[in-house]
């Protein structure tokens, strides 16, 4: 039976997935950006995702207003018991939004440098931050009998953490190389060819070494996901997308080799939501103290009212978005409008 | 310091800075729509030159007001964990709901309007222009649903020690919702209409593009007028009718009114202290209070000395922030019509002293904002949700005051570079001055 609290166990999950695939790739390209030379490529990557990265970071706000409504308990334990982790992603994020105009507008060389280290890191940070705090997820965080957080923020850097936080960044920037391709021309296509395949091994042998230390940390993620038919039927789409990804930029086809990563990203994420369902914060003090779909929701009258604003809202979103990104289709180029 | 009063500051903090923005951008937003609307139907090349050169100005300031929202969307978990798990059943709803109905459509039609204008048709992008508007003004609206509950709670039932939704339109259209939104909305319309004047008169005291500047300007002087008219009637007058009738605490602490009376008087103008509470040197209109509260000039209203003394707020500052939020609305009204005046019989563009009054009086409509937050958010203490949850037991219990104070610090030095920075580039930007228009000759 799927019941309000797991359909909202789904939609919280979409919407992570949304934001992890589309903000992940403008992440991505953050983290490229970082290591790119050239001015002009500099200024490619930057105007491949300047008319987009906004609408795509609403998904990371809609998707904290769903927790928020669904499941408050979560939000109010996570977000308080995180303090210190938020308080960093925020204020990457905060660097991030405003390097784009502001770099565009200083005028030295210098301030527009400085403008863009603030958008590399303000994207790098959080693409490491989001696994650090999925990790911690994963392993369970010390909740008490009432819910309550009693970690500190150095527990929370953990060696099982910090390895999915560094999955995370590699998965991120496979994803903004491939993303890459479909902008840019020439030269820096061959090199961002180049690196999708380099940051496949990464991410392939970050997951393998993940998956293979979660069997330690986290043995109750396995507890029953073997058992289920969907957990087989999404680990055989993973691995064939996954395959598919050097498979396809070797091919030069780019927009597949986008679509096999984000297909990638999603199931991924789908894997672990899976893994831990019906938990949603494991208590590692004791797995009886967990929250979970039930005992950290709404009431069922909000979790239908908010359906009935998903399924008003969001296909109008899906489809301006489409729109949009259609418009903006195709390699890049510069004009005097760009970043 | 205790860990309450620091989370309270941060609040006042975080939330004070990023609301210069919507205002700004939603005032700005509807301006550009009637710009871009002349500019397409009548073809006119000013129009055009003038949409694009705020819609640069519009897209540096709604990046900040993005980068500082950011913060609230999180911060209720952050540093209000048991406000978040008492309230989460409700307030969560209007917060999802915003990035739904309105983010989504501001940020991705705001890329549509910036970098689309050669790229769709006219008419698409007119649209993109109207939708970044439309959205902005659907996201003060859920924000202001979330906060008008907090005022005057409806829809909702205490159980499971928590407020549980029982109707979510009655939530939704809590008694005070309504008369917020258009108190505030027309407030931002404001912002955008002395924005649009004040750097009008900018580029005509530093000559650039003089012609285009006195079209904008005349544009912004009247629909200003209409605005800051409207703020006070109707919705100034239904806001504190509304307040009169819903929080009756607060509206005391506002109008200064100590004790009750019958026939209670509007203080034009006083100094209140607080122990003992008083008004000292004060000029009042008799009666004036009770007859725009309740329609008679006789109506008897309940004055702060009537209330529990641990329910009632800071009067000090409630007073002082909503009378002088009055008082520059009353400014407006007599600024704008003064520029409608001038610029439509062409006596303003040679006063230099009166271009500079405009120019400077940019961010007067923002202080009329921020004080009306204040009287507002300040009147409804000590209440995080009036008469259900007091604020000191809505702090996170798991953050402790040294975090706190380091974020304060930190989101501090983080909001000073930000502000600097922007005004440093909207005053290069307004420097560069709209582009020029080649007049055809006859």
């Amino acid at each position: 039976m799927i019941d309000l609290n797991i359909t909202w166990f789904l939609l919280v999950g979409v919407l992570i997935i949304g934001y992890a695939i589309l903000d992940g790739f403008d992440l991505g390209v953050g983290v490229i950006q970082l290591f790119t030379k050239d001015k002009e490529e500099k200024r490619i990557n930057k105007n491949a995702i300047g008319p987009v990265w906004d609408g795509n970071e609403v998904w990371l706000l809609t998707a904290g207003g769903a927790l928020f409504a669904a499941f408050p308990i979560v939000y109010a334990t996570v977000f308080s018991g995180f303090y210190l982790a938020f308080i960093l992603l925020l204020v990457a994020l905060i660097f991030r939004a405003v390097s784009f105009e502001f770099g565009k507008y200083v005028e030295t060389e210098k301030a527009k440098g400085y403008w863009d280290i603030a958008f590399s890191l303000g994207s790098l940070v959080p693409a490491l931050l989001y696994g650090v705090a999925f990790g911690n997820i994963l392993r369970g965080i010390p909740l008490d009998q009432k819910g309550n957080f009693l970690g500190s923020f150095i527990g929370l850097l953990n060696p099982y953490s910090l390895l999915i936080g560094v999955l995370s960044l590699a998965m991120l920037t496979m994803h903004g190389a491939a993303y890459l391709t479909l902008k840019t021309e020439g030269k820096q296509k061959e090199r961002m060819i180049d690196l999708t395949g380099k940051m496949w091994i990464a991410f392939v042998s970050l997951y393998l070494l993940a998956t293979l230390a979660s069997f330690f940390v986290a043995p109750f993620l396995f507890e029953n996901v073997f058992k289920n038919p969907l957990f087989w039927v999404l680990l055989i789409v993973l691995f064939v997308s996954i395959i598919l990804i050097p498979v396809t930029v070797r091919l030069k086809k780019n927009g597949l080799a986008f679509l096999f990563s984000s297909i990638t990203i999603g199931v991924m994420i789908g894997l672990a939501a899976l893994s831990l369902f019906p938990r949603l914060v494991p208590s590692s003090i004791d797995l009886s103290y967990s929250l979970t779909i039930y005992n950290a929701s709404s009431t069922p009258r909000t979790l239908f009212t908010m359906l009935i604003i998903a399924l008003t809202g969001m296909p109008l979103v899906i489809g301006y978005t489409i729109f949009v990104y259609r418009v903006f289709k195709g390699k890049v180029v510069i004009n005097k409008e760009s970043y | 310091m205790d860990a309450v009063l620091l989370a309270r500051i941060q609040f006042a903090m975080t939330i004070g800075f990023h609301f210069l923005f919507p205002p700004l951008t939603i005032g700005l937003a509807w301006i550009l729509v009637l710009i871009e609307t002349l500019g397409w139907k009548k073809k006119d090349l000013v129009y055009i030159a003038l949409g694009k050169f705020f819609g640069k100005l519009l897209a540096l300031i709604f990046a900040v007001g993005v980068a500082t929202g950011i913060v609230m969307e999180f911060q209720f978990g952050t540093n209000w964990s048991e406000y978040s798990k008492f309230v989460g059943d409700i307030f969560g709803a209007p917060l999802a709901a915003e990035g739904v109905f309105a983010f989504f459509l501001e940020s991705t039609f705001l890329g549509l309007y910036i970098f689309g204008r050669d790229k769709v048709s006219k008419g698409v992008h007119w649209f993109s222009a109207l939708m970044v508007a439309v959205g902005s003004t659907i996201s003060a609206f859920w924000i202001l649903v979330a906060n008008s509950w907090q005022q005057t709670p409806a829809g909702y039932v205490i159980q499971n020690g928590r407020a549980e939704l029982t109707s979510f339109w009655d939530a939704v259209f809590n008694p005070s919702t309504m008369p917020r939104f258009w108190h505030t909305f027309d407030a931002a319309l404001i912002s955008g209409a002395f924005f649009v004047m004040g750097v009008a008169a900018i580029l005509i005291l530093r000559n650039k593009e003089v012609e285009t500047a006195k079209k904008a300007l005349r544009l912004a002087a009247i629909f200003g007028l209409v605005v800051s008219l409207l703020e006070v009637f109707p919705f100034g007058h239904d806001h504190g009718r509304q307040v009169a009738q819903t929080q009756p605490e607060k509206f005391a602490a506002i109008q200064g009114l100590y004790t009750s009376q019958t026939g209670a008087p509007v203080a034009l103008f006083a100094f209140p202290t607080n122990k003992p509470p008083e008004l000292k040197a004060k000029i009042e209109i008799p009666g004036l209070l009770s007859w725009l509260a309740f329609g008679d000039v006789n109506a008897r209203i309940k004055g702060i000395n009537e209330f529990p003394q641990d329910e009632i707020p800071p009067l000090f500052l409630t007073f002082v922030s909503y009378h002088n939020m009055v008082i520059l609305g009353m400014y407006f009204i007599f600024i704008s019509a003064l520029m409608t005046y001038l610029s439509w019989k062409n006596k303003l563009w040679n006063k230099k002293k009166t271009l500079k009054l405009i120019a400077w009086s940019i961010p007067l409509p923002l202080l009329a904002c921020q004080l009306g937050w204040i009287a507002a958010e300040v009147g409804r203490q000590p209440w995080i949700v009036y008469k259900l949850m007091k604020t000191s037991h809505a702090v996170s219990i798991s953050v402790g005051a040294g975090e706190i104070l380091f974020s304060i610090i930190l989101f501090g030095l983080i909001y000073i570079l930000l502000l600097i920075t922007l005004l440093f580039l909207m005053n290069k930007k307004i420097n560069a001055g709209p582009e020029p228009v080649q007049i055809k000759e006859a």
